[in-house]
């Protein structure tokens, strides 16, 4: 077993968590399940087994309901992630120009490998499936914020500002 | 041909993002006429007479769909608006939102007063979280105004309107796993029968209509349903939007009159701006990720010899053998540069990323497929994998429990039906095969039999 | 009531009657099924090894239908006209479907406790090739106890969800679950976790394959070698109505009565099935019937075999 940690949203976040609950009708609260993981994730920075369990509390259901979801999706992180997490898109519309080249200078630049998370736990790359941005590829994701029409320098810049500024851009 | 522009006309003037400018650029007026001066059927009646059909991808007629929905029961009706653009190759609803929120917001008061809706959620894909927060900035500044919220500006008519994001799931655009998603389980698509218009979300009667399709309904029900279907060709009605990718000159996405030839919208500076490099075209696949890819034969021009159209009839003519589809309007154009099977491998690989599991034919073939694929691909295919792979995507297609399983097998039937040369060539020349591309093999030569 | 015809066969049947359970009631030539369990709300629909050619919809649509259905979930109309075993195209789906199930299956049946009472094993010998065209690696993964009583061998599942509704419907708590997507599924209960409560042995018996076995007959004998043993006693907790497995005087192993179709008469809970194994523990009724295509059938007398009526869920 993992050891607990202290796991618990603040004030403003359970009250945020009561108002997305209010959307569905009276007993149908599962339906905030991914609001919250989405929450969980921002706040606790992946989804370990204390985060889900708490969330399954949260939302009155059995534990195995948020396993079963948060496992699913593949936005969560179910394993812990570097503190900016570069999800690569690499489907065909940004492959053909190019997206290949960009995971490979991404993972030269930070020696590490797809999926991999670099020593000082900055930054995490993960490729990833269309994120319907293929007009403006190759492209990344960061926290919520698209980067487009990437080059080996924009890349440069934006590792930079992320070093920089420890929160993401 | 006109210009007109039904969604995107007033999409670049900044102030068209807040409700003020949208209102003073003639926004939320079919609320106000759908309220104060239709009843709900009769909403349904002008989407009916507009032609209007589903720019999700399957183009089913939305009037229709609607006029489907249970009315026999006091369950509460939903309206869901699919907003889990995830086909790769398009990223037009994504547009819409992200610039011009109200329209959308719009669409969905006068849907679901037409539809009897009390409640009605945008379900929009994880990854826009960004435009969720537009999304729930125009909304909170529409219950501000009254369009949203108890009695609808001053109406009998209440409605509330919520977004909800999905967690990373192209599955997830299917309706009815959606409409799992939305309750809070695992995308699964479930069995049809029962039908969402009868038996939907938490058990109730619900319409699932893409961002596009309802974004379409303020203009129908301004205008009136006749004024809608008289633009477009045919059974093609209205205008749709394109989101144009891969080597092309000016990637983006572009509102068209359906009925455009498709020559002129690749090569037209109004449009695609030819082929970037000044390049030769070597392939086309007009609808997003799972419609079947087209040689450059059968591009421009069907194999009657008459000039290909942007529009569902013409795409699609030729049925399999030489057409393709319209889809979602993902418009993913392919340079002489490009390799088939990479790009075919690439397709594979989403597929199987995105099936859920369910089904043993989806589950386990998408993986095989994309195996088989990847060692063509990198050198190590043999002449037998080809007709494997053939097998393999019959074995999915049609029987599986919700169309996914087609979306994945078309992309490689297309592939080996059109560019078997290509494929040969790779088991041919291994070693050639992963320093070069193929280039453009028997892409534009004239249509001839194909075996398979 | 509403006739269907099923091979050139027409019965009447009740409204809201699945052309599978139609064609169990003709009793010939009935469709395989793998993951719909007639006790199981919910089931089905998944396996697709069920698959037919529905040619006429009903009295009023004389089109057919154009996809192959699942007869498991495709509700019978007045008039409708069904192929199974004649539709050449039903045939040749059904064995791509047991191909495709079969190629990440271990095939590890000389080791497996469920050979010899194994429905894949049954489909394969029914509709498989004799080699396999998938010569890549297989999807493996760890076997895992859940519990004092039940192995979870994940490798061999086929994810039917059947032992998923056995939790949902049966029990109080569902701890096991499908965890994951696409063919990286599996059931788990993500964090090891043991299964425990009256009535979790039922998901061996629901399990169409060896992914769920008894800990208690692990390698005691292979089925065959078993003689059962129909039995009862009092139990506060089920009917207890049991089949006994004997080697000589001993009982090896205790599952459901299971019909024709592999599906359990009635749940049975833990004691009745693990915690009761002496022959003095039950009342012996007599030898059970054995369904003459099942390996099991082997070394036994083959019994007289009733045609069995599944019960029918009401329509909805």
């Amino acid at each position: 077993m993992i050891e607990t940690k202290n796991i618990t949203f603040s004030p403003e976040r359970l009250a945020q968590v009561q108002t997305l609950i209010k959307r569905y009708p009276e007993g149908k609260q599962k339906s905030a399940i991914l609001p919250i993981l989405h929450l969980a994730q921002k706040d606790f920075g992946w989804i370990s087994v204390e985060v889900m369990d708490y969330v399954a509390g949260l939302l009155d259901i059995q534990h195995i309901e948020v396993y079963e979801v948060a496992t699913f999706y593949t936005m969560f992180h179910v394993h812990p992630v570097g503190k900016n997490v570069l999800e690569v898109c690499r489907t065909g519309p940004c492959m053909l120009v190019g997206s290949d080249n960009i995971v490979k200078y991404l993972e030269q630049k930070l020696n590490i490998q797809d999926g991999e998370t670099t020593p000082d736990g900055m930054f995490t790359i993960k490729t990833v499936e269309c994120l319907g941005a293929c007009g403006y590829a190759p492209m990344m994701q960061v926290g919520e914020k698209y980067h487009e029409f990437l080059t080996e320098e924009k890349i440069d810049q934006l590792l930079e500002a992320f070093r920089q500024n420890a929160t993401q851009l | 041909m006109s210009r007109l522009k039904i969604l995107t006309e007033h999409i670049n003037k900044p102030e068209i993002t807040g409700i003020e400018g949208y209102i003073k650029n003639g926004g939320y007026r079919s609320v106000e006429k759908a309220l104060k001066k239709m009843q709900p059927d009769e909403v349904t009646e002008e989407v009916k007479k507009s032609g209007l059909r589903g720019r999700g991808g399957a183009g089913f007629p939305t009037g229709m769909k609607w006029s489907f929905i249970f009315k026999g029961s006091d369950k509460p009706r939903y309206l869901l608006c699919n907003a889990d653009e995830s086909e790769p190759g398009t990223f037009k609803d994504r547009l819409l939102m992200e610039k011009i929120p109200h329209l959308l917001v719009e669409g969905m008061i006068v849907s679901s007063f037409a539809l009897g809706v009390r409640t009605a959620y945008i379900y929009i894909r994880g990854e826009y979280m960004y435009i969720m927060h537009i999304l729930q900035q125009a909304i909170d500044e529409a219950y501000a105004k009254g369009y949203l919220g108890e009695n609808v500006l001053g109406s009998s008519y209440s409605l509330d309107l919520h977004v909800h994001p999905g967690g990373g799931a192209y599955i997830c655009g299917e309706e009815t796993a959606l409409i799992e998603s939305l309750e809070g389980k695992r995308g699964n698509p479930r069995i049809k029968p029962p039908f969402p218009a009868v038996e939907g979300l938490w058990g109730c009667p619900t319409i699932v209509n893409n961002v596009e399709t309802i974004c379409k309904v303020p203009f129908i029900i301004n205008e009136g349903g006749e004024a809608y279907a008289k633009i477009g060709i045919g059974a093609s009605t209205g205008t749709k939007l394109i989101s144009a990718c891969g080597n092309i000159n000016k990637p983006g996405v572009y509102e068209i009159e359906l009925g455009v030839p498709v020559e002129e919208f690749i090569y037209s500076d109004e449009y695609c701006g030819g082929i970037k490099g000044g390049k030769q075209l070597k392939a086309l696949v007009p609808g997003g990720s799972s419609v079947p890819i087209l040689p450059q034969r059968l591009i421009t021009t069907t194999a009657k010899g008459e000039p290909r159209l942007m529009s569902y009839e013409s795409l699609a003519d030729g049925g399999f053998a030489t057409g393709s589809m319209l889809g979602s309007g993902g418009f993913i154009v392919f340079d002489e540069d490009q390799c088939v099977v990479r790009n075919t491998w690439n397709f594979s690989r989403f597929y199987h990323h995105e099936s859920c599991g369910q089904c043993s034919p989806c589950r386990e073939g998408t993986g095989w497929m994309e195996k088989i694929l990847h060692r063509l691909e990198h050198g190590h295919g043999r002449m037998e994998d080809i007709d494997l792979l053939w097998d393999v995507q019959r074995k999915i297609e049609g029987n599986t429990i919700c169309p996914f399983g087609d979306a994945a097998a078309w992309p490689v039937a297309a592939a080996i039906r059109h560019f078997r040369d290509e494929f040969e060539w790779h088991v041919l020349q291994p070693q050639e095969a992963t320093r070069r591309n193929y280039g453009m093999g028997r892409s534009a030569e004239p249509i001839e039999q194909v075996t398979v | 009531m509403p006739k269907v015809t099923i091979d050139n066969i027409t019965i009447d049947v009740a409204p809201g009657t699945t052309i599978l359970n139609a064609a169990r009631m003709i009793g010939e030539n009935v469709p395989p099924a793998m993951c719909y369990y007639s006790k199981l709300k919910g089931s089905g629909g998944k396996c697709r090894v069920c698959l037919v050619k529905v040619t006429k919809s009903s009295e009023q649509n004389p089109r057919g239908m154009p996809k192959l259905v699942a007869s498991c979930c495709t509700q019978i109309a007045d008039g409708m006209v069904v192929e199974n075993v004649t539709s050449p195209e039903v045939i040749e789906a059904r064995k791509g479907v047991v191909e495709l199930l079969l190629i990440n299956h271990p095939l590890d049946c000389p080791v497996c406790d469920q050979a010899g009472e194994c429905h894949l094993q049954d489909l394969s010998y029914e509709h498989g090739a004799a080699t396999t065209r998938y010569d890549f690696g297989r999807r493996t993964f760890d076997k895992i106890d859940i519990g004092p009583y039940i192995q979870l061998h994940m490798t061999r599942c086929i994810l039917c969800y059947r032992c998923v509704y056995v939790a949902d419907q049966l029990t109080n708590e569902r701890r096991h679950g499908i965890i994951n997507r696409g063919d990286a599924a599996e059931i788990s209960t993500y964090i090891q976790n043991v299964i425990d409560n009256d009535f979790s042995g039922n998901v061996i018996d629901v399990c169409p394959v060896g992914a769920l076995t008894d800990k208690t007959f692990r390698f005691k004998s292979r089925v065959w070698f078993t003689k059962p043993m129909n039995a009862h006693r009092n139990c506060d907790k089920c009917s207890g109505k049991v089949t006994l497995w004997f080697q000589g005087e001993e009982v090896l192993r205790v599952t459901g009565r299971k019909d024709n179709y592999g599906e359990v008469d009635e749940f049975i809970c833990n004691t009745c099935r693990f915690e009761t194994k002496q022959k003095s523990d039950w009342v012996i009724e007599g030898p059970r019937r054995i369904d003459t295509h099942s390996v099991i059938a082997q070394n036994h007398l083959p019994y007289e075999l009733d045609v069995v009526h599944p019960q029918i869920e009401a329509a909805q």
